[in-house]
Order: C-alpha cells, then structure tokens, then sequence
C-alpha cells in the first residue's frame, strides 16, 4: 500500500513530550500537516486564534483543561473538527464520559500507522491508494 | 557489528525489555530522522525520571492519594516497565500501600535496567552506521 499526499491537518494535544514527538511524528509520515498543543486549555486557545484542523487527537488524561473539559468547549464553541480521543486507561466509564463530550472515535494508546489510518477511515478522511 | 546489534536488539524482544512498539518506532524511521528511535528513548528517559521522583517524594511523605500516583504512574511507558506501572496502578485501585510500595520498587530497578540495555545498544547501533540507524527512505 502506498500512502497518498494528504491536504489534511490535524492537531496533536497531549502533555506527554514521547507521546507528541510519535504523534507528531505519524501524522508526519502520513502526509497530514499537524501542529502540538500541551493541554486542552491550548487546544482551546488555538481555535480561538483562527486555526482550524481537520482532525484533532485528543489525549484523556491532561493538567489545566482536561480532555472531557476541552472537547465540550470546542464543541460549544461550534468547532466541528473530528476529535478522536486518545488514551491508556480504558475502563468502560471513562470512555463512555469521553465519547459522550463530543469525540468522533476513540483508541487506545499507543497509536500506530494502522491505528491512525483506522481512524481516518472510520472518520471518513482517507483513501488508502 | 551489524549482526551483533541485531542479535542485542533480538534478546531485549526475548526479555520483554521492548515490544512491537519499537519496531512501529524504528517504521518511522527516514533519511531525515535517521536516529528518530533514539531521540524518542532519550526524551523518554528525560521524561520518566521527573514521574518516578514525583511517586517516590509522595510515597516518602507517606501520601497515598491512589488517584493522584496512579496519574503520574500511568504516563511511564516501556514494556517490562510498563508491567510493573500496571501493577502498581491495580494496587492504587484496590488502595494497597504496601504493594505500592513492592512494585515501585521494582519498577525503579527495571526502569534503571532498560535505560542501561537501550544505552548500550544506541551506542553499538550508532557504531555499525547508518544502514541498521535509518530502516527507509522517504
């Protein structure tokens, strides 16, 4: 399979400098232009700056603004970007709080190419070439 | 030396020390970031000692705010690691102290061993050259 030139972009937020650099990273690989925020309070900010982004990968767990914090905002704030959440703890409560704030999908960490890819299919973005 | 790297890299998968989340690493991997495994071990290792001292000074004043070390706990990674933070976090949710405890002890030892093996193996890598550094071009 090779991987089509993509127009897409997409914001990274996650507090976790490994996590960034490999999100950053994939998206990279896949062709997406992407930017990183730390916390959901800059997420927040960077949309209130004029960005926008196709996609935004949301981690769960974050200080200032949390996710579930964070995606409610965006949402209230009339963004309609895909958000798809992010994160290692899984238990059927968190995720269901998470979803129910305002994600398009949700995935485990660690993210991969498949996983990524996975959710740009599910999201409707992509098409594998 | 290219063999001997491949044969170090093979026994840290054999000990459970790295998991399919290095080779989806080493994948991501190019000409324009050659040592991009490397520079991700090295913030990793920047990153995880400011968590571990953070559980060890809470543990040290005797604060068991399980939900407070199970966050900090939950961002340590790497897979033998990554066992040890598992099984401090099911004693965090069960409120065991004392397995917190055991198995933070642990995690320290086994934190400070794959810092050691992956060293070790970064240097070998750099030393055998660039055709086991970057895996593909872009």
């Amino acid at each position: 399979m090779t991987l089509a030139e993509s127009k897409l972009t997409a914001l990274v937020v996650d507090d976790n400098f490994v996590n960034q650099t490999m999100h950053h990273k994939l998206l990279d690989r896949l062709g997406i232009r992407n930017d990183v925020v730390c916390n959901g309070q800059e997420a927040v900010d960077v949309h209130c700056s004029g960005r926008n982004y196709d996609l935004i990968l949301m981690d769960m767990e974050m200080p200032i603004l949390n996710s579930i914090q964070a995606t409610k905002r965006l949402r209230e704030m009339g963004i309609e970007s895909k958000i798809a959440g992010v994160t290692t703890r899984a238990n059927e409560g968190d995720k269901k709080e998470f979803m129910e704030a305002g994600l398009n999908d949700f995935r485990e960490k660690p993210l991969t190419i498949s996983k990524l890819l996975s959710i740009l299919h599910r999201l409707d973005f992509y098409a594998q070439t | 030396m290219q063999r001997q790297v491949a044969l170090i890299k093979q026994s840290l998968f054999d000990q459970g020390y790295l998991d399919d989340q290095f080779i989806e690493l080493e994948e991501l991997q190019d000409d324009a970031n050659p040592n991009f495994v490397e520079e991700v071990a090295a913030l990793y290792f920047k990153d995880s000692p400011r968590l571990i001292n953070s559980i060890d000074q809470a543990l040290e004043r005797g604060s068991f705010d399980f939900n407070r070390l199970d966050s900090y706990m939950h961002h340590i990674g790497a897979s033998k690691v990554k066992t040890e933070c598992t099984m401090f976090r099911e004693y965090c949710r069960v409120g065991n102290a004392e397995g917190c405890l055991r198995s933070f002890q642990q995690l320290k030892k086994e934190h400070a061993i794959l810092r050691k093996k992956l060293d070790h193996y970064f240097q070998l890598a750099r030393q055998a050259g660039p055709k086991e550094a970057a895996r593909r071009s872009k």
